[in-house]
């Protein structure tokens, strides 16, 4: 069965997995609006830039991020002189690393789903006296509905699923950054297959149902349609 | 009074119109495909942007050269070609979303849009559960339950087979009795023209090429619509009896009396008759051994060649003006000249509403 230290494992996994879903959808709510509405010729640099970490190994995105984030890097040394602390290997870091590792999950569903809206639902709300706030929410939220739940399924299940950037950016303290996939690495070097076993096949089983969940609600739009067009 | 005066650049196309409308009663914009009548209904929502122009609807201001007042503070409503519906709320909600953000009392024309489509046995419905006309009425409700100081519709019909657009013609019959606000209404179709206007605005190429009522616009020479087969003029009568031995019904125009076949519509209502230039025919004496009954004295205000063998004639009959496609020859046998006074025989009358 599970050890202290896995209980401890599974809660930093949950607890970095919803607050990245959180922060990933509020930044990648306008970020994908944008995105699906602007004309702008660079766009696609943009796009490809936040589609690297689909293809990138994790970890060389996390050494990058080490590197950015450590008391010697650009961001981390700026948080030192302000009298802060780095955060490579702590918390926040895990949160920044998973982030960026987990945008394309969350941005491409719903640029897609923002893109499948058209122009026209829009131009009526704006008929019927919306003001572009108010129609954003009114019409093109309800309508990218399916868009949310896959892009925060995905964000989620991703971000519990990381392992290198994780490894990279954050070490392996208990209790701050150890999270599931790396406490199964450390079962299996240890030759403690059972337990592996445990937290192996709850993982596969929270995917799995997860995933179901996303199917299911997206009955009519297949999930590679609207994650990987 | 709508002044609109637009320039809108769209690629290799140019809309730059310049014409003005009553601020009462149904304009048509009429023109071929192409020629930017969706273009300019959308400029006149705000949903197209123009670098400069100006425009004014009633006492209100929309475009003043840089000043742009956006879609969502205009007071319009607008039916696209496609019902458009949100599909995340119901009928209700439909109607609801333009009415509470538009009026406080959102209540009264809530009401009225209800009754004018006859929206109520379908307000619980999913926009799923709706027939193509159904959806189009709902559309044209939305749009009116916002209480707008004008309606905009752009091919309403266009989308829906024969069947479907005779189930909404009666509806936009009676917002057009019924409505007092004006009414901007694209077509590309002639038989909607007829129709409904009461003004016409023809574009072609992205140009106006002729506006003013649509009788005035159905008999200028200078202008396409009066010349060819679908040449046609349009009389606007009203129902005085019914002659039930022969199952007919007479119409009193401000040029004579209309006999046509029964159609049991009530006394005093008003209807509006097209009669095809080509069922127009001319004599110089009256004719009584003759099986047409619809003849009257006319005056000939203006001929002109139409092709090589036949002419267009303009009749006046009193105030009303007609149009009468002949041979050329005959023109020549009756030695027809304007101000001549002619007997007009008139084979048959197509009743519009």
């Amino acid at each position: 069965m599970l050890n202290e230290f896995d209980i401890t494992a599974l809660f930093v996994t949950l607890k970095l997995a919803t607050l990245s879903t959180l922060i990933l959808l509020l930044l990648g709510t306008p970020l994908a609006w944008w995105l699906s509405q602007t004309r702008w010729k660079l766009k696609t640099i943009l796009e490809a830039i936040i589609a690297l970490p689909l293809v990138l190994p994790p970890t060389v995105l996390g050494f990058y991020l080490l590197i950015t984030l450590g008391p010697n890097g650009p961001v981390g040394g700026m948080l030192e002189s302000l009298g802060g602390a780095s955060i490579a290997f702590t918390f926040t870091g895990l949160v920044v690393g998973s982030v960026i590792y987990s945008m394309p999950f969350v941005v491409q569903p719903l640029q897609n789903s923002f893109s499948g809206i058209g122009r026209r639902p829009m131009e009526v709300a704006a008929t019927l006296r919306a003001s572009p706030i108010d129609r954003f929410f009114s019409v093109a939220v309800p309508l990218a509905r399916s868009g949310f739940i896959t892009a925060a399924v995905l964000g989620f299940a991703h971000t519990v699923g990381e392992f290198g950037v994780v490894l990279m950016i954050g070490g392996n303290i208990p209790g701050e950054t150890q999270v599931l996939s790396i406490t199964i690495y450390d079962h299996v070097e240890a030759l403690e297959y059972g337990q592996a076993h445990w937290l192996a096949g709850g993982l596969l089983l929270l995917s799995f149902l997860m995933l179901l969940m996303v199917y299911i609600v997206n009955r009519r739009f297949s999930i590679m349609q609207s994650s990987s067009q | 009074m709508i002044e609109c005066q637009l320039k809108i650049k769209q690629g290799d196309f140019i809309l730059d119109v310049d014409f003005c409308t009553p601020a009462k009663g149904v304009t048509v914009v009429f023109g071929p495909s192409g020629c930017g009548k969706t273009t300019l209904l959308r400029a006149l929502a705000g949903l197209e942007k123009s670098d400069e122009g100006f425009l004014k609807v009633g006492d209100s201001i929309w475009q003043d050269g840089k000043n742009f007042k956006p879609s969502h503070m205009r007071s319009v409503g607008y039916v696209f070609q496609e019902a458009s519906l949100f599909n995340h709320l119901n009928v209700r909600g439909n109607l609801e979303y333009g009415a509470r953000r538009a009026n406080e009392s959102e209540k009264d024309f809530m009401e009225r849009a209800l009754d004018l489509l006859d929206i109520r046995p379908l307000l619980e419905r999913t926009t799923e559960q709706l027939s193509g006309g159904e959806r189009q009425r709902v559309a044209i409700a939305r749009a009116l339950a916002v209480n707008p100081d004008i309606l905009l519709m752009d091919e309403p019909l266009t989308a829906l087979d024969l069947k479907r657009k005779k189930e909404i013609l009666p509806y936009l019959d009676s917002l057009h009795d019924e409505l007092d606000i004006p009414l901007i209404y694209v077509t590309h179709s002639p038989d909607e023209a007829s129709r409904l206007a009461d003004h016409l605005v023809l574009l072609e190429e992205g140009h106006v090429v002729g506006s003013g009522t649509i009788d005035e616009m159905l008999t200028r020479f200078d202008l396409p619509i009066s010349h060819g087969g679908d040449a046609t003029s349009l009389i606007e009568a009203k129902v005085v009896g019914h002659d039930d031995r022969f199952n007919l019904m007479y119409l009193d125009f401000s040029g004579g009396q209309f006999t046509v076949t029964d159609r049991e519509l009530p006394l005093e209502s008003k209807v509006r008759l097209r009669v095809s230039a080509r069922d127009v025919s001319l004599t110089q004496e009256l004719q009584t051994d003759t099986s047409i009954l619809n003849i009257f004295s006319a005056i000939v205000d203006e001929i002109v060649p139409e092709g090589r063998s036949q002419v267009m004639v303009r009749l006046k009959i009193k105030d009303v003006t007609m149009l009468s496609c002949i041979t050329r020859k005959s023109a020549e046998l009756l030695d027809l000249n304007p101000g001549k006074q002619v007997y007009a025989q008139i084979k048959s009358v197509a009743l519009l509403s």
